[in-house]
């Protein structure tokens, strides 16, 4: 299918179906019970989780299949939001201006950023993007204000000349992007029952691109330059005596990579037509580097996934506050209720980074392949309890010695 | 007029003169052995021939082409390839892997964005990795982690990718270094065949006189950083000047 | 001139906690070689240390002063230091005046305890992966000691103000003939300039003069031959590293007047301070140094008005293209050694 083989076809399948059914599938709880507050299901989160899919599969074909790691991507990332909002500022609302838009300036940001950086490889090469990042954000705070500007951010304005759509709206209130007149904020709420689902447009634009970055980044993986890329991360040094050079491999992911990461970005304000450059800092670049690595690295889904669990735990774990504790607990004497609230308590709420940082601690010490191999890890022990009992079965049916 | 030609090579290292006025012919389709003692100066030689190292005066020409001051990738391009003292393969990928990707080099050249198209639907490509692997007698172990392999399948694999490349010069580093008695018999018997069959030239850097003696065609004797003597096997075998230099040494 | 001179001074005081954090991380680099992104959250907790001991000489209990009244007229309750208790209020008020400089006493012990804890824990497992896990478990620890902090203390900043007595500016322009008040430079900065480099002078006499020291610089020239001499130098890497901690650690705490301490300050010093390592050469003590009170007097220099005007931003990224051109045109840093991580 798609010219995949079956098992890719089948993880991206299932891909396709969670993003179409996400609205229902992460709003699991009716609508007015206690347990609502860890619905997902509303349009702002869900954009957010294929937004970041997107980044952190984008990262993953640079990291992931060649071992450098990058602590700068959050650069293109902010690159293709400026650039996103600058298209809707001049030529016009539609999403595709901003997204084609991003994408190219964070391309050519990244080949200019990665032609340098990759002269380097180790820890100089991280701390090379690192200190480009840095300095994108450090440029986009002060000298570049006539392009960013500065601190307050990049944001539409009535002003704007929007060429291809002329006068801004008569009532005077600032215009939203929209795909060809679908609007991104959009939203039908369909009430069943006590549950309450909302269909947004900008979400299924998202989700839509998000599968087209998905598919393409499958297609890389199984293509001969994604076997390259790993011979790069390999052993740089029998792929030079192999009469291929590395340097251009890597270069090419290393862009394909900030392309991702800049349409993130065009995606980004296309939900939220504006740009800041907090968006560059390297802490948001660390960010990425823990979606990928706590999915997968090296794996397709890995990061997908990675970033669906961060973005949750950042939006739904951290409203668990004590009162949730309180009533989680109250099956419990009041004493031991107390105790394991206050235990619980600094890992949950603003405290959910903690819970984050020890997660990806273990994932790094444990499980170098993330959910993914754990995942994995579990599927096997039960499938090898499986066949032990079924080699029990069998042996005791047929009553033969063991040996 | 041979396939490989140096002449006048010469390396300094700081104070070090590694490599002093070295000439050498390895003629088409001989087996070229250079041997000498520890220091002779035999790998810093073999890395002027491969891109690794620039020497400070002479030429290198392959095939009547220079290679000097070109990348290793682009003198492997040109149709020598090079085995290592500790085989140097993609760990991390299979053995069929392994086998392809100097297929596709020799294929699609040094680079080539090749991110659509599905490796899975390169069928010549994967034939003749397979047919090639089934040549080194792996075929069964084409799934495995190439990294999980003994040293000596790791050597045959290291072998593989050479050859499926199919090169006009094989440049061997100590390729029995380190290796049981067994293994040194299988990797000789093996080189045996691919210069029989397949009539490729190789110049080969060794220690092991058991191994330079049942290969080679030529042999050259290095010391301190030039040529002693080059003749065959059986002349090198008698000669005072490489026993004195060489051979004599050994017999501690 | 005079401006000059400021500028230098400016840069000092920056450059100090640079070279001092900097100093650290090479020595753990150089020693284990491990690249430990949560070097700046060990900065961070020295800062907390003077936090952490500032609240302790505070903790009060109430009593009542009969000589003072609320506002209803009865008498009122005053909180009181058990400090106050134990020395008498006019000694215990000195000894919390002077928090900062007596957490140096409270986090050498601290840090060096966190350390060790550090490295026989977690560091330990690494030595043998690569640099990319070094690096991500590192930073997972830094995001993980930052979040500790900050469920203690807050996310805002705390000032720890520097005893009375060194709250003033020292009038360098006069000893040096200018007019009067033309280059001043506050006391504690001063303080901190000095106490950095009487810290960074002894790191070095202890690598010379001790034979632990001795080891630990064999170590970082060949660490496989050391270990074969039968000498066990795990001890004294655990050691090594806890000694590390504490550099960094003393040179948060004595940090804390100059800026007042916020759980996330390790970061923003990390980022530079790597960049101060690469600079002066990965595994180079005296590099390492040299480029942190380089790096902070050339950020100084830069955020001088004239130089803003000429080239807009410069005082931003001064820093970091330095370090760019370094790494492209010789990686391996001012003083580093020929062929260590060259790549």
């Amino acid at each position: 299918m798609l010219g995949l083989n079956r098992k890719d076809g089948v993880l991206f399948l299932i891909v396709v179906v969670m993003v179409i059914f996400a609205p229902f599938i992460l709003n699991p709880f009716p609508s007015d019970s206690s347990l609502a507050q860890f619905n997902a299901g509303y349009p702002d989160l869900m954009q957010r989780f294929l937004i970041f899919g997107i980044f952190a599969v984008g990262f993953n074909i640079l990291f992931g299949l060649t071992g450098y790691l990058s602590f700068g991507h959050a650069a293109f990332l902010g690159a293709g939001s400026y650039a996103g909002v600058w298209m809707f500022k001049l030529l016009g609302m539609n999403v595709l201006y901003a997204i084609t838009a991003s994408v190219l300036v964070a391309g050519l940001f990244a080949l200019f950023i990665g032609f340098i950086s990759l002269r380097r490889s180790g820890i100089y090469f991280s701390i090379l993007t690192l200190a480009f990042a840095q300095m994108s954000y450090a440029l986009a705070y002060s000298v570049l204000t006539p392009i960013t500007n500065g601190e307050t951010g990049l944001q539409l304005s009535q002003n704007d000349p929007r060429i291809l759509e002329g006068a801004s709206a008569a009532d005077g209130s600032l215009p939203v992007p929209s795909l060809f007149g679908l609007e991104t904020r959009a939203t039908h709420t369909l009430d069943l029952g006590a549950w309450s689902f909302d269909f947004n447009a900008g979400y299924y634009i998202c989700g839509v691109i998000m599968i087209l970055a998905f598919y393409l980044s499958i297609r890389i993986f199984r293509s001969p330059f994604g076997m390259m890329l790993r011979a790069v991360k390999s052993n740089q040094q029998r792929m030079n005596y192999t009469g291929l050079n590395p340097r251009p491999y890597t270069l090419a992911a290393f862009v394909i990579s900030g392309m991702f990461a800049g349409l993130a970005g065009g995606l980004m304000v296309s939900m939220d037509p504006l740009a800041g450059a907090e968006r560059m800092l390297w802490t948001r670049s660390g960010e990425v580097v823990l979606m990928t690595i706590l999915g997968g690295a090296g794996t397709l889904i890995g990061p997908v996934l990675g970033a669906g669990f961060i973005k949750y735990f950042e939006n739904i774990f951290s409203r668990i506050n004590d009162q949730v504790l309180h009533q989680w607990f109250a099956f419990l004497p009041d004493g031991f209720e107390n105790a394991m609230v206050f235990l619980v308590h600094p890992f949950v709420g603003k405290g959910w980074h903690l819970t984050l940082g020890i997660l990806f601690m273990l994932v790094v010490i444990f499980l170098p392949g993330g959910l993914v191999e754990g995942g994995q890890r579990i599927g096997r022990l039960f499938r090898r309890k499986k066949k032990t009992d079924q080699a029990a079965g069998t042996a005791q049916g047929q009553n033969t010695p063991a040996e | 007029m041979g396939i490989l030609e140096v002449k006048g090579v010469g390396k300094r290292f700081g104070g070090l003169q590694a490599l002093g006025d070295v000439n050498l012919s390895v003629q088409e389709n001989s087996v070229h052995a250079i041997i000498g003692p520890n220091g002779a100066g035999k790998s810093t030689l073999l890395n002027c021939l491969v891109g690794k190292l620039i020497p400070d005066t002479g030429t290198v020409m392959f095939d009547g082409q220079s290679v000097l001051g070109r990348k290793p990738h682009e003198i492997n391009q040109m149709g020598i390839s090079r085995v290592f003292q500790t085989p140097e393969i993609f760990s991390d990928l299979t053995v069929l892997e392994n086998v392809m990707i100097p297929c596709f080099a020799r294929r699609d050249g040094s680079f080539r964005m090749h991110a659509i198209e599905q490796v899975a639907r390169e069928g010549s490509i994967i034939e003749q990795a397979e047919t090639m692997l089934a040549d080194v007698n792996m075929l069964e172990k084409r799934d495995f982690h190439a990294g999980s392999l003994s040293r000596g399948d790791k050597r045959r694999l290291e072998m593989a990718m050479c050859l499926v490349q199919e090169p006009r010069l094989l440049l061997l580093d100590e390729p029995t270094a380190g290796m049981s008695r067994a293994d040194t018999n299988n990797t000789i018997a093996l080189l045996k065949e691919i210069n029989e069959k397949r009539s490729i030239t190789m110049a080969i850097i060794e220690h092991d006189m058991h191994v330079v003696f049942s290969l080679a065609d030529r042999i050259t004797v290095l010391a301190q950083g030039t040529p002693l003597v080059e003749d065959t096997p059986e002349k090198i075998k008698g000669h005072p000047k490489v026993r004195e230099a060489y051979l004599g040494e050994a017999q501690h | 001139m005079e401006s000059f001179i400021i500028q230098i001074l400016n840069g000092l005081d920056k450059g100090s906690a640079y070279a001092l954090i900097a100093l650290g991380l090479t020595l753990i680099f150089g020693t284990l070689g491990v690249v430990n992104f949560a070097h700046g959250a060990l900065f961070m907790i020295g800062a907390f240390c003077a936090v952490t001991l500032g609240r302790l000489l505070t903790l009060s209990h109430e009593v009542l002063d009969p000589s003072r009244t609320d506002f209803l007229g009865n008498p009122a309750m005053v909180k009181v230091p058990y400090i106050y208790d134990i020395f008498g209020p006019e000694l215990g008020a000195t000894i919390i005046d002077w928090t900062v400089p007596l957490s140096i006493l409270f986090a050498i012990p601290v840090m060096i305890l966190v350390g060790v804890v550090m490295e026989r824990g977690l560091i330990r497992h690494f030595y043998k992966r690569p640099h990319a896990d070094q690096i991500l478990v590192t930073f997972g620890l830094a995001i993980v000691l930052q979040e500790i902090i900050k469920a203690f203390y807050g996310a805002n900043p705390i000032p720890t103000p520097a005893p009375q007595a060194f709250t003033g500016s020292f009038d360098f322009g006069v000893l040096l003939g200018f007019d009067p008040f033309t280059v001043i430079y506050p006391y504690w900065r001063l303080i901190y300039f000095v106490f950095s480099v009487v810290i960074i002078a002894a790191v070095f006499a202890f690598l010379q003069f001790t034979t632990f020291g001795m080891v630990v610089r064999a170590g970082m020239a060949d660490r496989e031959t050391v270990g074969l001499l039968g000498i066990n130098i795990d001890r004294r890497f655990t050691l090594m590293f806890g000694l590390a901690a504490a550099v960094a650690g003393l040179a948060g705490a004595m940090y804390t007047p100059i800026n007042s301490p916020n759980y996330h300050m390790g970061m923003d010093f990390l980022v530079l301070s790597f960049v101060v390592v690469v600079v002066g050469g990965m595994g180079s003590l005296p590099g390492a140094v040299l480029a942190g009170f380089l790096l902070g007097i050339l950020q100084s220099f830069a955020s001088m008005s004239a130089v803003i005007e000429t080239i807009p931003g410069i005082n931003q990224v001064v820093i970091y293209l330095v370090a760019i051109i370094i790494l492209l045109t010789r990686p391996r840093g001012l003083m580093g050694r020929k062929g260590v991580m060259e790549d």
